[in-house]
């Protein structure tokens, strides 16, 4: 299998406004994608469309060899792709462990039991192992709400590499979280990730995370891509640094 | 041939009323986002303040014709009080809530609300047949009307074209259709949502209120009308399509065509076949015959 | 648990000497207590997920019809035998229900199950020649695994089965909020569309609380008409459902103890209440529940953990300085 994610031609529009406009795009296995634009270039649409968030007006979707245009999230998940969000997504009247451990169970497939425990030892310890790399852990009986919102960002995306997926699609990781913190825990996170053979695409607007930890960058403008290679060599192009940081 | 006269006149009746009282759900529910379930009990205190007024008037001896005025500025005053303060004291601190929490808010004013009309009109039925009496009756097709349905009826119209001409055509309807469409947005282009709410959620309540007083002259006044109401108008709101009042007004027809329907040949399951309607609506169009899918957000 | 191990130790020594010291009318006030905490603690599971049922009285009455009418016309009186049928008509009756239900949240929800238990209040209101109408169903004293309690001790003994009957369905309750589903009913309340990316289905979570919820709105539909030996329609009317949303947050619907402690609160209450406030009773309530949500969410059980956090720093200090 050549590609984890293609698409073809993924379009979409909100009330006129073309926010993805004719994206084809291929993600070989393995691949760490920085994604990159101004706001509005449609980098947020991009993931939700991917992962069912949205369906494309036009295009085609396929993940490992499979057509998943339009699929709702829930199916798009359990094929093997995770998320995170701009504006974290957790669980706000449990504790930081009780979020983990319930993305434990649902990637275990038990989110239904009704009998047995949720909090096993087994859990536990995997849990906690899980929130280690974004300095976590000693947070772990704590409620989410009294959290800092760099923790929130971080949590959210410990969820979702929690879900252990195939493909990983990453919304402003860094976003929130304090720059002291930011390259540690993207440190810790791509390495773990590699070494899983995690294919990653993350939105960002950092230019040196970008530049630290893609392999391959996509330029975004208007919907389009405007640029797609190495990070030297995209960043450095002249249309893309006037699109994407309004100075050349 | 007689049962199709009767089953048409009555259903457009009950719609008349159902119309009015969902009207105002619905109106309060676009703007605020919030259900009342205390609904019900604003048309109750409407009939009550009607009822009572024209009662008033009656003993006073004035001309008989404008005792239809005392009954009118009965709900009108009774809305005018009630919608103000609940709005500001109940209702307020409770925006931006979870939609249990406001569901619970509103389910307490009704158990509220209930024993206050106790307290101030007593548990024994009121009948104020006057104004129904004083018009007499036509013959439609064989089957005899009083004037006064039809009026009720003609009142019921134009108050939901005056409504949705006051919406499209005025300054306050203009900001009333901002809100509902976006309350942050709103706000910021300098319209006073607050302002906005408590005469949004007056606007429903005296609504309520006219449908209770129209009515109250064909019904016995008395404890227990506002559950009815309530449980009927949400029938008729969820039928329609939640904030949307043609939605109400269609789903008011449909509602009241067949409780008729249902009384005339199925009495046992009368109100069964209003909710099995229902169902049946929810089943195929979640949201309702005009309702709109809300936009999901991240 | 955070009241202990011991808690519920206690808790079971106190309901078990209980009618032993009492005189029988409270006897029999604990009784429809308990069989009606039952129901408190179903529509508290729901609250617990963001979602308030106005018409949950439709599996309390589905319970206790169905062992109204295996009495009157299968003729059966085995109390065991007619829980166990009682409950399974409830859980059948949300397993169908639910298919609509559970794709709704918030105020679909709770009008939704409103308007259907109405559509049950009028069935049961007008096929009298069933039902039997505004007059109800008589129900027999039952045989207890076979035996039939004496005229004496009747009171006695369906308070005692109703305890056990009740055990069971508080245990469960408690398994489930520590299991996966649980926890994943806590997180639809908090945040749907990580559910949904975390591969869980929303729907699939509600759907299962939901038959759970009636399956045991039906057990206390069962131990109410068992022990009040009288059941009718106004079961299913949407106001009885609205008391026990009431009780629920009255009690406080995040802990297993609160429905309990709720229920009996309210029960005693009701009973002087209809004497002395026959036309201020539901103002009461109406006020009570808003003070409660307005100020005090967690319920009266969050006095009772109030006490004992202060209890425990308190002998932690006298522990210090001592």
């Amino acid at each position: 299998m050549a590609t984890v994610l293609e698409t073809h031609g993924l379009t979409k529009s909100f009330g006129g406004v073309l926010a993805v406009d004719d994206v084809s795009v291929a993600i070989a296995p393995g691949e760490i994608v920085g994604i990159v634009g101004a706001n509005g270039a449609g980098k947020t649409t991009f993931v939700n469309l991917v992962t069912g968030y949205l369906k494309p007006d036009r295009g085609r979707i396929i993940y490992l060899g499979r057509d998943i245009t339009a699929h709702p999230p829930r199916e798009v998940t359990g094929l093997g792709v995770a998320r995170s969000f701009q504006i974290p997504q957790i669980y706000a009247s449990l504790t930081v462990l009780e979020n983990v451990l319930i993305a434990l169970a649902a990637r275990e497939g038990q989110s239904l039991r009704a009998w047995a425990p949720l909090s096993t030892r087994v859990r536990e310890a995997e849990g906690l192992i899980l929130l280690e790399p974004f300095g976590l852990t000693e947070h772990a009986a704590r409620p989410v709400s009294e959290l800092p919102q760099g923790g929130l960002k971080l949590l959210d995306i410990a969820l979702a590499s929690a879900l252990m997926p195939r493909l990983l699609l990453l919304d402003e990781p860094t976003s929130g979280v304090s720059s002291a913190e930011k390259f540690g825990v993207m440190d810790t996170l791509v390495s773990i990730l590699q070494a899983r053979g995690v294919t990653v695409i993350f939105v960002e607007h950092d230019m040196d995370v970008v530049t630290n930890y893609a392999g391959r960058v996509l330029a975004f403008s208007e919907g389009k891509i405007l640029a797609d290679g190495a990070p030297g060599v995209v960043l450095a192009d002249p249309a893309v640094r006037k699109a994407v940081l309004g100075w050349a | 041939m007689t049962v199709a006269v009767v089953i048409l006149l009555d259903g457009v009746l009950y719609a008349a009323v159902l119309f009015l009282v969902a009207a105002g759900l619905t109106l309060v529910y676009g703007v605020m986002r919030i259900l009342n379930i205390a609904h019900g009990s604003l048309y109750a205190l409407g009939a009550y303040a009607g009822t009572s007024l024209v009662l008033v008037y009656l003993k006073t001896g004035g001309p008989a014709p404008l005792m239809y005025l005392a009954l009118l500025a009965g709900a009108v005053v009774a809305g005018a009080i009630a919608g103000p303060l609940v709005e500001r004291l109940l209702l307020r601190p409770i925006y931006g809530r979870e939609e249990v929490v406001q569901l619970l808010v509103t389910y307490s004013l009704f158990l509220i609300l209930e024993d206050v009309m106790k307290l101030l009109w007593g548990v024994d039925p009121y009948y104020v047949a006057k104004p129904y009496a004083f018009l007499g009756t036509v013959t439609i097709a064989g089957v005899r009307y009083a004037w006064y349905q039809l009026l009720l009826i003609a009142v019921a119209l134009a108050t939901g074209v005056l409504v949705s001409l006051a919406i499209r055509g005025t300054r306050l309807g203009r900001m009333i259709v901002a809100v509902t469409a976006d309350r942050e947005i709103s706000a910021t282009l300098g319209i006073n949502v607050g302002r906005v709410y408590t005469l949004a959620f007056t606007a429903g309540a005296i609504l309520a209120g006219l449908g209770g007083a129209l009515v109250a002259p064909l019904i016995s006044v008395a404890p227990g009308i506002s559950v009815e109401a309530i449980v009927l108008a949400f029938a008729v709101v969820v039928i329609g399509g939640l904030g949307s009042l043609e939605g109400a007004a269609l789903g008011a027809l449909i509602v009241g065509i067949t409780r008729a329907a249902a009384v005339q040949l199925f009495p046992e399951i009368e109100l069964a076949t209003v909710y099995l309607i229902m169902v049946a609506v929810l089943l195929f169009r979640p949201r309702g015959l005009f309702g709109e899918w809300e936009t999901r957000r991240i | 648990m955070r009241g202990g191990k011991a808690l519920p130790l206690v808790a079971a020594a106190v309901f078990g000497a209980a009618p032993l010291v009492l005189p029988g009318w409270v006897t029999f006030l604990l009784t429809l207590a308990v069989a009606k905490s039952v129901m408190v603690l179903a529509i508290a599971l729901l609250l617990r997920g963001g979602l308030v049922s106005f018409g949950h009285g439709m599996f309390f009455a589905a319970g206790a019809y169905t062992v109204g009418m295996a009495m009157k016309w299968g003729g059966m009186r085995e109390a065991v035998v007619l829980t166990f049928l009682g409950v399974l008509a409830a859980a059948a009756a949300a397993a169908l229900l639910g298919l609509l239900i559970a794709r709704y949240r918030g105020i679909f929800f709770a009008m939704l199950n409103m308007a259907i238990s109405m559509v049950v209040y009028a069935v049961l209101l007008k096929l009298y020649w069933v039902t039997g109408g505004t007059d109800g169903i008589g129900i027999r004293t039952p045989t207890i695994l076979g035996v039939m309690p004496e005229r004496e001790s009747l009171r006695l003994v369906m308070y005692y089965f109703t305890l056990v009957m009740t055990l069971p369905a508080f245990y469960a309750v408690h398994r489930f909020w520590t299991s996966p589903l649980g926890f994943a009913l806590r997180a639809v309340r908090d945040n749907e569309v990580r559910v949904e990316y975390m591969g869980t289905s929303v729907a699939r979570v509600i759907y299962a609380a939901y038959v759970l919820s009636g399956a045991l709105g039906g057990l206390a539909g069962i131990l109410t008409g068992f022990s009040v030996g009288h059941i009718v329609p106004d079961l299913a009317y949407w106001t009885t459902s609205g008391e026990f949303v009431f009780v629920a947050v009255l009690g406080g619907p995040a802990s297993i103890p609160g429905p309990l402690v709720g229920s009996i609160a309210f029960e005693f209450l009701k009973s002087y209440a209809y004497k002395y406030a026959a036309f201020t009773w539901q103002m009461t309530l109406g006020v009570t529940m808003l003070a409660i949500i307005l100020f005090m969410p967690g319920g009266l059980w969050t006095i009772y953990e109030g006490l004992a956090r202060q209890g425990r720093q308190w002998r932690l200090s006298w522990k210090r300085t001592g």
